[in-house]
């Protein structure tokens, strides 16, 4: 059993110490926004935040999170899409297939927090998420535009 | 099967199809981004490709998968513009394999490759707009008792023009649905569009955005168990022993599968603990045949080839052996292109729910009917007790069209455990050692120059692994692979090449190792232009000529080849001396029916590469969305870039060693450079997008890199190389 703060909400989830948090969002707490892409910190399609800062879910067991510990995941980085990111997201129509998405929209979130007007090349040294499809150069576009407009604050 | 007349009706509830079969789940499945599920008793669909409800909303059906290449929203728009209907009021749904057979394939090729989506079906379904708007003008006229010829439809509202009485295509929807539909429709000139041909936005991005956008391995059924799976890692190769009761009592397990002699799953409450149970399980591989081969043994069998005799040939004109005897000035190369993993960010999964009387499978798929034949081999059912539903694929890239081996795996698994769904998802590493690799090849150019530094007689031999032989017997033409010389035929619209060479043979050495190959985006024409375009740069340095005036003397007979050519020479500025510390590098083809060129500027300090910009050309005859243009042209400088830096799966004792991104790395946002798109549409044609641009990303930085270094790069990746 372990105790977790998700987007809010304390749960309570039946899992083995060791399960990585990335499958306890998936599985137990059913939350899929969050990806599996390689399960060893590579690509980042599983980034979630805790207590504000970007992480790959996937490297990280269970029983490394506190209960009082904040997990933010997609789900909950706005109740409506209407995060600052998300909206640049759509106004450039940044994905293709959309797999490593969230956790790209999640990882920009993690680089906003701590420097709230990155420089294209900040931007190219922070994000270091995996698009097989190509977005890249997009999702450097929809950052700045987010960054650009008003306070891309975390939430949850 | 129950009634399939109506797509609509059925109302893709699992049940309804299922019932028959004895399976009365009921609950409604995710379909495709945005679609909606069509309640029962909705109003009737006005044919196979438009369903529109009484509060307007018009819905496309979509034959074609997508899988971020925007295929769903060109379709849409395509249909849309004969339609005749309010674009905001678009939404799109997939019909199933199982509809499209019982349907006498109404809704034609499912199939989603070769950059084929659009070019393949674009006059169908536009015919499929046309004939709906046709049946909704003529249900509003006989409502009013006028002549169809006097009503008009735009944006969903049809007029009668003599008295300005207007009626709404949701209105009429029900009773156009009943009128015969006309047998001919003409179809609007590409000039006069409205919504096709614009740069209109995807209609799938909200939920890609939020969590919603459900892909494969996201998809929750009730009762479902989850499977993780391990085949043998040795091609070829089998269990010899394996221990199942070590595993079955840890936590979840339910059962461990033998799918076959080569292959093993564990089916768990969760897909972790599946894993962590595979994990542990105890398996002994026996290695099989092929133990002793390796990439240098692979290198060696091709390296042979390149000198064989005996060669199939793929164009010829002239005499090029008779030239290159004469002798003359002389130019020869080998070239070599490795093994490539699809590595698309979703991992292979499938759903499968078996009964002795029915199957289903929940499948991201690039080829529905495949998956369904898949599916009902696998099953053992005929293929009408099966069905497939599609669902949104987390990237394909050719991984997920022919080969539907995670959907066997995943029938033969819920075979085992009839009335209950399991989900099967691979690990990235079982994705890695279980690829349908880009196929393995080495190329020896050979040339003669004249005095006049002019190109007279080419000899291109490659040789190497066929596709076809592997995956498509039935496509070989007397013992030849006609798709090894993709874009390198004397004519035809899929791609030609675009010099006219006096001597010229292009032959191929069929060398097939034990590693499967498959259609991987680009195929074929990823290595084949790097072959000729890097060859074309040293015969350029050779003659002592600037390589696009080398290659303009021999492209007049070709001016769509050098109309993108020249654009991306005139965007960069090739008449100008590149910024300092910075080289300049150039390539074009045609493939998959377009003509494609880019530009590279890149500099090498210290060894270390930057690629700075790209500038790349595409005409493809006609354009559907140039805005989902760009996005292909740009992503497949990542695709093809990735393959040319980094991408490489070696083999060793007849296995692959990559197992996971730390190995097969990938480019990443740090190394993309800008990338500056040109469409020029000419008319006149249709040509694909998604994968002709990847051929050109890699020779054009390669030969950027020969003029920052003098460093021919004959070989890839560059990861291999020092370019201090
Ligand atoms: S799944 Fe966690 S980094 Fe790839
Ligand atoms: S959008 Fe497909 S992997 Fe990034």
């Amino acid at each position: 059993m372990a105790r977790l703060t998700i987007n809010g909400e304390v749960r309570d989830v039946d899992a083995d110490p060791d399960t990585p948090l990335l499958w306890v969002i998936r599985e137990q707490v059913g939350l899929t926004g969050t990806k599996f892409g390689c399960g060893i910190a590579q690509c980042g399609a599983c980034t979630v935040h805790i207590d504000g800062v970007a992480i790959r879910s996937c490297a990280m067991p269970v029983s490394a999170v506190a209960p009082e510990q904040r997990i933010v995941t997609i789900e909950g980085l706005s109740p409506d899409g209407s995060h600052p990111l998300q909206k640049a997201w759509a106004a450039l129509d940044v994905p293709q297939c959309g797999y490593c998405q969230t956790g790209m929209i999640m990882a920009a979130a993690g680089l906003l927090q701590t420097n709230p007007k990155p420089s294209d090349d900040d931007i190219r040294a922070e994000i270091t998420n995996i698009c097989r499809c190509g977005t890249y150069n997009r999702v450097r576009a929809a950052i700045k535009l987010a960054a650009k407009g008003a306070g891309a604050t975390q939430e949850g | 099967m129950t009634q399939v007349q109506s797509v609509s009706r059925r109302g893709f509830i699992v049940g309804t199809a299922a019932a028959a079969g004895g399976l009365s789940l009921g609950f409604h499945i995710p379909l495709t981004g945005g679609a909606l599920a069509q309640p029962v008793g909705s109003p009737a669909e006005v044919n196979a490709w438009v369903v529109i409800r009484p509060d307007e909303t018009v819905v496309i059906r979509i034959a074609r998968s997508e899988m971020g290449q925007g295929t769903l929203t060109g379709l849409a728009q395509l249909v849309a513009e004969e339609l005749e209907c309010d674009w905001s009021k678009v939404t799109t749904e997939y019909p199933t394999p199982g509809q499209n057979l019982a349907r006498q394939r109404v809704w034609g090729s499912f199939s989603t490759g070769g950059s084929r989506g659009i070019r393949d079906s674009h006059e169908y379904v536009r015919q499929g707009g046309a004939v709906a708007r046709e049946m909704l003008v003529a249900a509003a006229a006989a409502r009013w008792n006028a002549p169809a010829g006097e009503c008009r439809a735009s944006k969903g509202v049809v007029t009668h023009t003599p008295t300005g009485r207007t009626t709404s295509y949701g209105a009429v929807a029900a009773d156009a649905s009943r009128m015969t539909p006309p047998k001919t429709v003409a179809l609007k000139d590409p000039k006069d569009w409205t919504i096709a041909g614009k740069p209109l936005k995807r209609l799938d991005t909200a939920d890609k955005l939020t969590g919603k956008q459900v892909y494969g391995v996201d998809l929750k059924l009730p009762g479902m168990l989850n499977a993780a799976v391990k085949a043998c890692p040795h091609f070829g190769g089998r269990i010899a022993s394996l221990d199942a009761a070590a595993v079955a009592t840890m936590p979840g397990v339910r059962k461990v599968v033998r799918i076959d002699d080569a292959t093993v799953a564990v089916v768990a409450d969760t897909w972790w603990r599946a894993k962590t149970a595979l994990d542990a399980l105890p398996i002994v591989w026996d290695e099989g045949p092929n133990r002793a081969v390796s990439s240098a043994s692979i290198a060696e069998t091709l390296k042979a080839g390149l000198g064989a005799d005996d060669a199939f040939v793929g164009t010829t004109m002239g005499d090029a052996r008779a030239a290159l005897a004469r002798g003359g000035r002389t130019v020869t190369a080998d070239y070599a292109y490795p093994y490539q993993n699809h590595a698309t960010m979703e991992p292979m999964n499938a759903t499968a729910l078996y009964t002795p009387e029915r199957c289903e499978v929940w499948v991201p798929t690039q080829n529905g009917e495949a998956s369904l034949a898949a599916a009902a081999e696998a099953a053992g059912l005929p293929v009408d007790r099966c069905d497939i539903h599609k669902i949104h694929l987390g990237g394909g890239f050719g991984r997920r069209g022919n080969f539907q081996d995670y959907v066997r795996q995943a029938v033969a698994i819920a075979k085992d455990l009839p009335g209950t769904p399991v989900k099967l998802i691979w690990s990235r590493e079982e994705d890695m050692l279980h690829g349908a690799y880009h196929p393995i090849t080495q190329a020896r150019m050979t040339g003669t120059l004249d005095v006049d530094g002019n190109l007279t007689a080419l000899h291109m031999r490659i040789s190497g692994q066929s596709i076809l032989a592997a995956v498509r017997p039935e496509g070989m033409q007397g013992g030849k692979d006609p798709v090894v010389f993709q874009g390198l035929n004397a004519a035809g619209p899929e791609g030609h090449l675009g010099y006219a060479i006096k001597d010229l043979l292009i032959d191929h050495a069929m060398r097939n190792p034990p590693v499967p190959p498959g259609f991987w985006r680009g195929v074929n024409l990823n290595q084949n232009t790097i072959y000729v375009e890097c060859f074309m740069d040293e015969l350029a340095h050779a003659a002592g000529v600037d390589p696009l005036a080398f290659r303009r003397k021999l492209m007049a007979n070709h001016p769509k080849h050098l109309a993108v050519l020249d654009a991306v020479a005139q965007r960069i500025g090739w008449d100008r001396p590149p910024p300092a510390g910075v080289a300049r590098g150039l390539a074009q083809i045609m493939g998959f029916g377009s003509h494609v060129a880019a530009a590279a500027e890149v500099s090498v300090t210290d060894g270390r590469l930057k690629i700075h910009r790209i500038v790349a050309a595409t005409d493809p005859g006609h354009m559907v969305n140039p805005a989902q243009i760009e996005r292909q042209v740009e992503g497949s400088f990542v695709y093809g870039l990735s393959a040319a830096l980094y991408g490489e799966c070696t083999v060793k004792n007849g296995r692959i060693e990559q197992e996971n991104f730390d190995s097969y790395e990938v480019m990443r946002m740090a190394e993309m450079p800008d990338v500056e798109t040109i469409v020029m549409p000419s008319g006149g044609f249709w040509g694909g997008v998604g994968e002709p641009t990847i051929a050109v990303a890699a020779p054009a930085v390669l030969n950027a890199i020969f003029a920052a270094t003098g460093k021919r790069i004959r070989t890839l990746p560059l990861k291999n190389h020092s370019l201090a």
